[in-house]
């Protein structure tokens, strides 16, 4: 008997690899999926008082969802927020990239490892540290105030958009900076040299050549950007005030203060299948550009 | 010693639908240096995997020395490998690289050392012992796995194109050794390459693989003198395929006609079916004779050299002949490209160089 | 291309401006004499730090940090280790399917996962705590151990293996004497990395402590008080030392195994 288990096993790459990776995807489905699930099927509920919930089905919690102004408000600021965050942190984080790539020839290793170390460090104390120089009595108002440039602190600086924007694209460097980095380090140098003997421009080998080959990379920092940060929760809290508030703000609220459920639940799921769908189309899109480029 | 050492009873393999080895039988005797030839991709790799136990054969099975070992998981079997990039253990030096697989044996501690002692001399790597893999050169990587793996003193020592990686040199006196080291102790080696040369030199028997079944199995030199079918003869050496077409036979011999040669009476060792066009004529360059003059050879042709490569033993000339219309090569050890005038010359054959050949 | 570009030089210096000045501005006002993080400094003080030693809810949610990031970093890296080993290994029906499904905790926001595995928590009548913040800790760091060791396996041979094998050792030996000591580097990189993710989590954290606070969560407490803001710079100075140590001891780790590695298959070649 154990000799027929051991052939089994022994002969079929899928019952291997299963076994392997069970550990792993009977956790995402015990902790994500099935948790996910329910929450899909409480935001069809509704919340008779603090502590009673109607089990009946309805889909009056997303019918509330689009009519309540503040949310569809907030879900497209959110949404506003993370594109400006993924574009800016990508169109930054590019050239240093480029940089190290193509130009820098000992230690890469090292850069790198210098640019994605902010990362390890708290996010709560990143996110603290921008409160620090961009509140009304934090680094750059003081300085200017001292330096006798400004007699009164820049408002807009906190609790603003701009505040949570700029935390944002700080916090999520890495995230742009790795993919782009392993990206353009897989290309070929002679197919930019090619590129130059064929008669090309410095200018047209990196729009023809160079970023079109290094698009995996863009697509990736813009899937593990712009997801994440619509739902952000520390950023918009510490330093959004309530012009930077995000529709996670909202979520929050409804698990905690306001306590609905349901309407939490519902507001999750709306964003989530928002921010799929347009990630879906953020990277074809991009695809779709790239190839009329070329 | 002749009797059937190793059994291979109807093997197949499929990965999803591809039949990398597809229902395959033969025996190795014992002692033999057995090699399994092909191009890349012909199963060869595969049936040593299934010897070894890394694969599992979807239908058939092996016998070892008489016992059935088809379910038998790697460690269980009485075979030990060399691999092509040697898989020398990259955190344990020479000695514990050797040392590895004694564990399981239930040795004495002067048995290993002595065993370890005795493989070391016999690979000559005395004094390499405290090395690790990155200090080696490849060929002292290729002496430590065939002393790991002989140290265990297998029944079947299989090689997985262990000279691959080394430069010509290297390869030509690992060649000499590996030979010498394998009547010395007298293990039957199964011995993987894609080098006809290699197979050739090397071994007692070869079996020809292409698309997971062997094409044939014998003496290296009967694969050379009487390919049996158009692969081996394309495969082994160099050769010219000419179209021919069969008419009647008489059982021992047949009646041939040959584009551009005429009708010939020739031996037909294979038993080619009469009056069909399936079959194809091979001759080796090095079977026939360019010249000057004519000669008194079964087949003279007219022929214009178009192009010549000098190969320093030899030269290589590309003709056209008439009524032929393809280039033919020839190799010539007596001339090179200044002994013709106008590039005119006489190419000759005879018909016991002609082999007839089923086109599939 | 041996020709230099000081533009994009001097551009990508001013970029890590960006990203180191922030972070440094906490220790630097962690030792300043004042309640207001503003220049001019008032004076140079160890006091915030002195302070640490008497806060008992301090030690609590430090105690509470590390019991988590613990158990998450090993059990996240105990899962991974047996995933990257199938993906690195094998190719199997419903291979991009299972991958993605283990990527995906860390893509989706925090929150949805925070809010979902609270749904559940509540629902099932357990208390909130740390428990089901480990549990979301532990989902949250198997993709990034999985990435961390993918890496290290794709380069593996793994011949070395099957040859481990061939030469008698059964499954579990082969484990134990062949793969595990070549894939250590990797795996003490995952476990140290995993334990830093844990240990900085807040959102998960937030929504599923209840009473017991883990050190970020403390920290935000703390943060609502001015009074209390330099004591929490000094926490912080001292967490972002504590965390760069381990995350360079960790890449470290990192490559000295693959140069090796890198080392080994360049001399094959």
């Amino acid at each position: 008997m154990i000799g027929f288990w051991r052939k089994i096993y022994s002969k079929y790459d899928n019952v291997k690899a299963y076994t392997l990776l069970s550990p792993a995807l009977i956790l995402v489905i015990l902790a994500m999926v099935v948790p996910m699930a329910l929450m899909l099927s409480f935001s069809m509920f509704t919340q008779v008082s603090m502590m009673e919930i109607d089990y009946t089905f309805t889909f009056q919690r997303y019918i509330d969802f689009f009519q309540k102004n503040l949310l569809v408000t907030l879900l497209i600021k959110s949404i506003k927020i993370s594109f400006l965050v993924t574009l800016i942190t990508l169109i930054t984080a590019y050239p240093v990239c480029y940089y190290i790539a193509f130009y820098v020839k000992k230690n890469k290793m090292l850069w790198l490892v210098l640019l994605t170390l902010p990362f390890w460090t708290s996010y709560l104390l990143r996110v603290f540290s921008w409160k620090i120089i961009l509140g009304t009595k934090g680094v750059i108002n003081s300085s200017l105030i001292n330096a006798g440039i400004l007699s009164e602190p820049l408002t807009f600086l906190m609790y603003s958009e701009t505040a949570v924007v700029i935390t944002l694209t700080h916090a999520w460097a890495a995230f742009a900076l790795l993919p782009l980095y392993v990206s353009l380090e897989k290309i070929d140098f002679s197919l930019i040299e090619a590129g130059r003997d064929l008669g090309l421009s410095r200018f047209e080998v990196f729009w023809k050549i160079t970023f079109p080959l290094s698009l995996p990379g863009v697509i990736g920092a813009i899937l593990i950007i712009f997801i994440p940060t619509v739902g952000d929760y520390v950023t918009p809290a510490l330093l959004g005030g309530i012009d930077g508030r995000m529709l996670s703000n909202m979520i929050q609220a409804y698990f905690g203060k306001i306590n609905n459920i349901p309407m939490g639940a519902a507001s999750a799921t709306i964003m989530l299948t928002t921010v799929v769908l347009i990630t879906i189309i953020v990277s074809n899109v991009t695809k779709r550009l790239t190839q009329r480029l070329t | 010693m002749n009797n059937s050492f190793i059994e291979i009873n109807n093997i197949s393999k499929h990965f999803e639908d591809v039949k990398a080895v597809n229902d395959v039988s033969f025996e190795i005797k014992e002692g033999e240096f057995f090699s399994l030839l092909g191009p890349s991709g012909c199963g060869k790799t595969t049936l040593l995997r299934l010897l070894a136990g890394f694969e599992y054969p979807t239908s058939g099975n092996l016998l070892i020395d008489g016992t059935d070992i088809t379910a038998l998981p790697p460690d269980k079997r009485p075979t030990n490998m060399v691999f092509q990039n040697y898989a020398i253990f990259p955190h344990l030096n020479v000695e514990k690289n050797i040392q590895f697989g004694l564990r399981k044996l239930g040795l004495s501690n002067d048995e290993i050392d002595k065993r370890v002692k005795g493989v070391l001399s016999l690979v000559k790597l005395e004094g390499y012992e405290e090395r690790f893999s990155n200090q080696l050169s490849g060929g002292q990587r290729q002496r430590v796995a065939l002393a790991r793996a002989l140290v265990r003193q297998p029944k079947v020592l299989l090689l997985d194109e262990p000279l691959g990686a080394l430069d010509k040199k290297l390869r030509d006196e690992m060649q000499l050794e590996l030979r010498t080291l394998q009547k010395n102790i007298g293990i039957t080696f199964v011995f993987v390459t894609h080098d006809q040369q290699e197979a050739i030199s090397m071994s007692d028997r070869v079996a020809v693989m292409n698309d997971g079944k062997i094409q044939q199995l014998s003496e290296p030199n009967e694969l050379y003198k009487n390919p049996e079918n158009i692969f081996v003869s394309d495969f082994i050496g160099e050769t010219n395929f000419l179209k021919a077409e069969t008419k009647s036979s008489d059982g021992e011999f047949i009646n041939v006609s040959i584009e551009g040669l005429g009708e010939f009476k020739i031996k037909n060792n294979l038993n080619i079916a009469a009056n069909s066009s399936d079959v194809v004529c091979s001759v080796r360059p090095e079977s026939m004779m360019i010249a000057k003059v004519k000669s008194d050879w079964d087949i003279c042709l007219d022929a214009k050299i178009c192009q010549t490569s000098y190969l320093g033993e030899m030269t290589r000339f590309y003709v056209e002949a008439k009524g032929i219309d393809k280039i033919i090569t020839v190799s010539s050890q007596h001339f090179d490209n200044q002994s013709f005038e106008n590039n005119e010359c006489f190419i000759s054959m005879s018909l016991e160089d002609i082999s007839l050949l089923n086109k599939k | 291309m041996n020709e230099k570009n000081s533009t994009l030089l001097i551009y990508t210096l001013l970029y890590f401006g960006f990203l180191y000045v922030p972070v440094l501005f906490l220790p630097i006002f962690s030792f300043n004499d004042a309640n207001y993080m503003s220049f001019p400094l008032a004076g140079f003080t160890t006091e915030h730090y002195e302070e640490m030693w008497s806060k008992r809810n301090l030690h609590k949610a430090l105690w509470a940090s590390i019991k988590v990031g613990v158990v998450a970093s090993v059990v996240s890296t105990t899962f991974a280790l047996f995933a990257a080993k199938a993906f690195a290994r094998y190719t199997f029906r419903g291979e991009k399917v299972s991958y993605g499904a283990i990527m995906m905790p860390f893509l989706i926001p925090e929150i949805i996962l925070a809010v979902a595995i609270l749904v559940i928590w509540v629902n099932l009548g357990f208390k909130l705590g740390l428990v089901p913040v480990t549990i979301g800790h532990t989902l949250f760091c198997t993709p990034f151990a999985m990435l961390i060791l993918i890496a290290r396996i794709e380069g593996f041979d793994f011949s070395l293996e099957e040859a481990s094998r061939d030469l008698g050792e059964n499954a579990w030996g082969t484990f134990f004497r062949v793969s595990f000591p070549l894939y250590l580097p990797g795996i003490v990189a995952a476990l140290l990395l995993s334990f830093i993710i844990s240990f900085d989590e807040f959102i998960l954290a937030f929504f599923l402590t209840g009473s017991d606070a883990t050190l970020p969560m403390y920290m935000w407490g703390q943060m609502r008080f001015v009074q209390k803001l330099p004591h929490v710079l000094a926490l912080g100075a001292v967490i972002i030392v504590f965390t760069t140590f381990i995350v360079l001891l960790a890449f470290w780790l990192r490559n000295v195994g693959q140069g090796k590695v890198k080392k080994d298959i360049a001399i094959k070649l």
